[in-house]
């Protein structure tokens, strides 16, 4: 978040090259995940990394981690490159118009969440957490991912269901 | 927006909505509805956090070499300043205005019959979205469904065999459900409706009128 805050702050190159070295490559195997060929989901990463830096100011740390922020420039970017078509965004939800500070207690609880949202995906369950990933992943529907994995439809929608139930207890408890 | 929601986006919508697998139409349908949905706003916030989470566990291969310093030359000398926020800016949520050109006046309605008018709104076009203005008391033609129809009320209130829909509820019918939505009597209805497949009108002339109409 720091990184992110210097590249907006003060057009930080250092901290923009660390951010690229940590983000790139994560976008890169998104993309690839997503049915995207290791030549373009290189571009699109390098395409992804040059947005962050040209919208750094949009970006709100209380609202989200730098890893969600990169998400769905990410998932954007895969639209438009793959899918060829657009996401229609809601109004007001721009990640804050950079006007205002925000406020230092909201900061850190959204930074924590995030993280704990991290933890409690990577104590899921092989087979659960996968069924997450693929979601994500996109354009596979519930009914490929079924013929895929061999499993019915019903029990991938409840497995699904009970991933994200997990997912939410796992974060009330804190 | 002070409104009293009761038809929400399913948990399936709003997942599709958030990992860019949903048709643009539907896409727009769920754009506007978290534009008046505190909720369901929420709740896509939340489930964009979970995206940042897989991100972040993912997968990492290299970049190629070289990538960091392209990356680098063509970047402006500082990030450029903030893009106005789209806020309300008239009768119709942003999202919409988008697609229109401009507000509720500059829509460009279309008769299709019984006073029912609709606007065809510009998606790719794995879908398809359109505005409806029904007047009070006035029905849809009763039709079935191929595939999935989102609706969404924008004024007024229509109500069907499921219940009562009024300003930012939504209906999500499947192929299953066959209803006559009847507009409730007072202002127009209006509606923002996405289907994947065309309608299906029952009766000859409905069909005829259907391929005319691009309903």
């Amino acid at each position: 978040m720091g990184l992110l805050l210097a590249v907006r702050d003060r057009a930080d190159r250092t901290a923009f090259a660390l951010l690229f070295e940590h983000f790139a490559p994560r976008v890169k195997g998104f993309l690839m995940k997503s049915g995207a060929t290791a030549a373009l989901a290189e571009d699109c990463a390098q395409d992804v990394l040059a947005t962050l830096w040209q919208k750094a100011h949009l970006y709100d740390p209380a609202k989200a981690s730098v890893a969600t922020w990169v998400f769905t420039i990410a998932r954007n970017r895969r639209i438009d490159a793959l899918r060829k078509s657009r996401r229609p965004e809601p109004e007001d939800l721009d990640w804050g118009s950079g006007e205002d500070e925000p406020d230092q207690a909201e900061v850190y609880e959204a930074q924590q969440e995030a993280r704990e949202l991290g933890e409690a995906l990577k104590a899921l369950p092989a087979q659960q957490r996968s069924l997450i990933e693929r979601a994500y992943w996109g354009d596979r529907s519930h009914g490929e991912l079924a013929a895929e994995t061999g499993l019915p439809l019903g029990t991938i929608k409840s497995r699904l269901r009970l991933a994200l139930e997990r997912l939410r207890r796992e974060m009330a408890r804190e | 927006m002070a409104t009293m929601i009761r038809h929400h986006l399913s948990d399936e919508v709003l997942a599709g909505y958030v990992a860019g697998v949903l048709p643009e139409a539907f896409g727009l349908v769920v754009a506007v509805h978290l534009s008046m949905c505190d909720d369901c706003r929420a709740q896509a916030m939340a489930l964009d956090s979970l995206g940042g989470a897989v991100l972040e566990a993912g997968d990492a291969p290299s970049m190629a070499a070289g990538a960091l310093e392209a990356v680098m030359g063509r970047l402006a000398a500082a990030p450029v300043a903030p893009v106005r926020r789209a806020v309300r800016r008239g009768v119709l949520p942003a999202p919409l205005i988008d697609y229109i050109g401009g507000d509720l006046d500059a829509v460009k309605w279309r008769s299709v019959g019984k006073g029912v008018r609709q606007a065809i709104l510009p998606t790719d076009r794995m879908a398809s979205a359109r505005l409806l203005r029904i007047p009070g008391g006035v029905a849809v033609p009763d039709h079935g469904h191929r595939g999935m129809e989102m609706t969404l009320v924008l004024q007024g209130a229509f109500v069907d065999e499921t219940g009562r829909f009024g300003p930012g509820d939504v209906e999500i019918a499947g192929d299953e459900l066959e209803h006559t939505p009847v507009a409730e009597a007072g202002v127009d209805c209006i509606c923002l409706a996405a289907t994947d497949a065309p309608l299906r009108f029952r009766g000859l002339m409905p069909r005829l009128a259907q391929s005319f109409f691009r309903i």
